[in-house]
């Protein structure tokens, strides 16, 4: 039976669910979108950081977001060394570096699991604060207030990267390595180094997304295998590297899961962002956002 | 020149030796030192050690593993053999076990079966096992051998009759006045067998099915199919949920509210029996009532249960699992003591007659005693319904002391009555 109030729940859930998914994809829009790293350990990043975060708040009563921005330099240094680690065994090998680079990154992040099961075991962790567990009413409509601190710390991060990328020397050099490395070599810049200078800061934001990871739900040691296919989607439906554009595809997928769940029945929802993204692919090849090359 | 001349009466070298064996042999020394030399009694079995049930994966695996030392410290069985337990990691994926127990079966040549914790990773094992003719002890799955048939399947659970667990939470509902039901189920072979059969008893009593929906893996937010729910205006909510879903949906249940009609909410919500898992509820679980295996009540305690549990906890600290392990590991001991009782009753590891005895039989367990149906799963449920109360938040000892988790269902473990509505419940 269709129900207003519940369209309009469904709704207002599924734009706080997106920028959620946005979030914790905006690192990848980065490294794969404009790096071009098959970077499939990414959610493994993720939950890492999660992990981090779980660890300050648990033993030194730290805030899940505070201590998701004193994460952020250690994931910077850690985004660093993955890439130089994967410049060094792979890319700089020829040109099936993409195809083994799938291989590396599996590696590591089946190694991110294992060193996670060893120091925390294999259950399920959560943090404590006093906007998680609450909701904000609204009318008839609560909100959690979690899901309100992702649409939040999304739309932050969404907005710093975009002027960092178009507005900071480093950034627009990030983009110029995106285009084109051979003419940024030309100009007498590095790119190896661009790019590993980008890859940690991709890192880097998993250190905030990690914090909303654990702030929306508890997480175990094997969460990272639900995000792949959720991130990769994201980001390759917004267009590779356009990170306004990963925030409304994100939230577009959001909103459609959402509404699937509530009013058409929950088995339906895993379908719904492959389903998109063969949509938009067919229709729109570069993405939502992407340009054509 | 010397001559070796053997007198008349005189004794060889290789007769001295073996007389000497022998008579070494029949003193205890010798014959523990036999013993010894004997061949262990093999137990092959995979265990989800990581992915999404490692947590009662490897505390079950424990409870196996306490039984093998206990039995191994007692000289082992069939006169002297030690128990080895051959183990692996099924990742707790179904893709994964019959490749396991093919190598268990061929390559290992174990001597006996115990099949993964959970009904995910057990149930495709179940037509290779019928087809071999093996003996298969299993452990905590749900139904996997309802259309299979296999008469050599021992299931460890106490779930009993397949309709009993959703006929204890009705029951518990109806009685406090509920005249509708909501259904909300993972979509796994475990919640769905759950959900089917709550459907069944709910139809059986012409109760009204208000909301059935069953909601995918992986699934994040469930604020808004807890919306729905709530719209539907359920008397009765019984949900059928895994581990990683299980706090998800409380949560979500603590923020938007699930109205003040529900009498009763939960039923078979895996997870809320892990130390873990309601460390992290906290006072979110209140007024929820689901079901347990073992709760530290007085009644609950057999011959060897307290002697188990000093030894689990232990344990548990070392190896970092759930350290209360009420739900699983006391199982997973029974299910040693069931095929031991077997064993030393029919002297053999003749697979067929340890499944007679087991069949024909009531086993005395640190659980309880253990009679069969059949169909390999319990004649009686012993799933209890309990309702939490007074749970405070970051605090795992307070499980350890009993009115935590109030029995409601069995009557003669019943400990308390059920405060209803929910919504009173949980203040």
């Amino acid at each position: 039976m269709f129900s207003f109030d519940l369209l309009l729940d469904a709704v207002v859930i599924g734009v706080l669910l997106g920028c959620f998914y946005g979030a914790v994809s905006l690192g990848l829009s980065v490294s794969f979108g404009l790096l071009d790293v098959p970077h499939v350990a990414h959610p493994a990043f993720l939950v890492l950081a999660s992990y981090a975060v779980y660890f300050l708040n648990e033993h030194y009563a730290v805030d899940p977001l505070v201590a998701g921005l004193l994460i952020t330099p250690v994931f910077f240094l850690l985004g660093l060394v993955a890439y130089r680690l994967y410049y060094e065994t792979f890319e700089k090998r020829g040109s099936d570096a993409a195809v083994r680079g799938i291989a590396f990154f599996f590696g590591v992040a089946f190694i991110i699991e294992v060193l996670i099961i060893l120091q925390f075991g294999v259950d399920q962790r959560s943090v404590t604060a006093d906007y998680i567990g609450r909701a904000w009413r609204l009318g008839d409509i609560r909100i959690p207030y979690r899901l309100l601190v992702a649409f939040a710390v999304a739309t932050a991060l969404t907005v710093l990267l975009t002027l960092y990328l178009s507005r900071t020397f480093m950034g627009r050099a990030i983009r110029a390595v995106a285009q084109d490395q051979e003419a940024l070599r030309l100009m007498g810049a590095n790119p190896i180094k661009i790019k590993q200078w980008a890859f940690g800061i991709a890192t880097a934001v998993l250190g905030i997304a990690g914090a909303l990871l654990i702030i929306v739900a508890p997480v175990d040691p094997t969460l990272d295998r639900a995000y792949i296919g959720r991130t990769f989607c994201v980001v390759v439906m917004a267009g590779l590297g356009s990170m306004g554009g990963t925030l409304v595809a994100a939230i577009i997928l959001g909103v459609a899961e959402t509404i699937v769940l509530t009013m058409f029945g929950a088995s339906w929802a895993p379908a719904i962002s492959f389903a998109m993204l063969l949509g938009v692919l067919a229709v729109r090849p570069q993405g939502l956002f992407g340009r054509r090359s | 020149m010397s001559k070796k001349v053997s007198k008349p009466g005189s004794i060889s070298r290789r007769r001295l030796l073996a007389t000497a064996g022998a008579a070494l042999a029949a003193t205890p020394l010798g014959a523990k030192l036999v013993r010894a030399q004997q061949t262990p009694i093999r137990i092959g079995m995979s265990m989800p050690q990581t992915g999404g049930l490692a947590g009662g994966g490897k505390a079950s695996l424990l409870g196996i593993e306490i039984w093998r030392d206990d039995v191994n410290a007692k000289g082992g069985l069939l006169g002297g053999r030690k128990i080895e337990l051959v183990v692996y990691d099924d990742k707790s994926s179904a893709s994964e076990t019959p490749a396991i127990y093919s190598k268990l079966i061929d390559v290992d040549k174990v001597d006996l079966l115990f099949a993964p914790y959970a009904t995910v990773p057990t149930a495709p094992i179940m037509p290779m096992v019928k087809q071999r003719g093996l003996l298969l002890m299993g452990n905590f799955s749900f139904q996997v051998n309802s259309k299979v048939g296999h008469d050599m399947w021992f299931n460890n659970a106490p779930w009993g009759p397949a309709d009993s667990w959703a006929t204890s939470f009705l029951d518990i509902g109806q009685r406090a006045g509920g005249k509708s039901m909501a259904l909300l189920a993972a979509d796994q072979e475990f919640a769905q067998n759950l959900a089917k059969t709550a459907r069944e008893v709910a139809a059986k009593r012409n109760l009204p099915m208000v909301f059935d929906q069953a909601y995918p893996p992986n699934t994040v937010e469930f604020s808004s199919i807890i919306r729905a729910l709530k719209a539907a205006k359920p008397d009765i909510v019984y949900i059928a949920s895994y581990p990683p879903d299980s706090a998800g949906i409380l949560r979500a249940v603590n923020e938007i509210g699930i109205g003040d009609n529900v009498k009763v909410f939960g039923g078979g919500m895996v997870g809320l029996q892990f130390g873990a898992v309601m460390e992290n509820m906290g006072s979110l679980l209140n007024g929820v009532v689901n079901y347990n295996t073992w709760l530290p009540e007085k009644s609950m305690y057999f011959e060897g249960t307290k002697e188990f549990f000093d030894k689990y906890t232990k344990r548990a600290v070392e190896a970092k699992i759930d350290p209360l392990g009420y739900y699983l590991a006391p199982f997973g001991y029974a299910s040693g003591q069931l095929i031991a009782q077997a064993i030393n009753a029919v002297g053999s590891l003749e697979q067929k007659a340890l499944a007679k005895y087991l069949r024909e039989n009531t086993h005395k367990t640190i659980v309880g005693p253990i009679a069969f149906s059949p169909d390999g799963e319990r004649k009686e449920t012993a799933v209890l319904q309990a309702q939490f109360r007074g749970v405070v938040d970051k605090n795992m000892e307070q499980f350890r002391s009993s009115g935590k988790q109030v029995i409601l269902f069995p009557e003669n473990l019943k400990s308390g009555e059920l405060i209803a509505p929910f919504e009173a419940a949980r203040k």
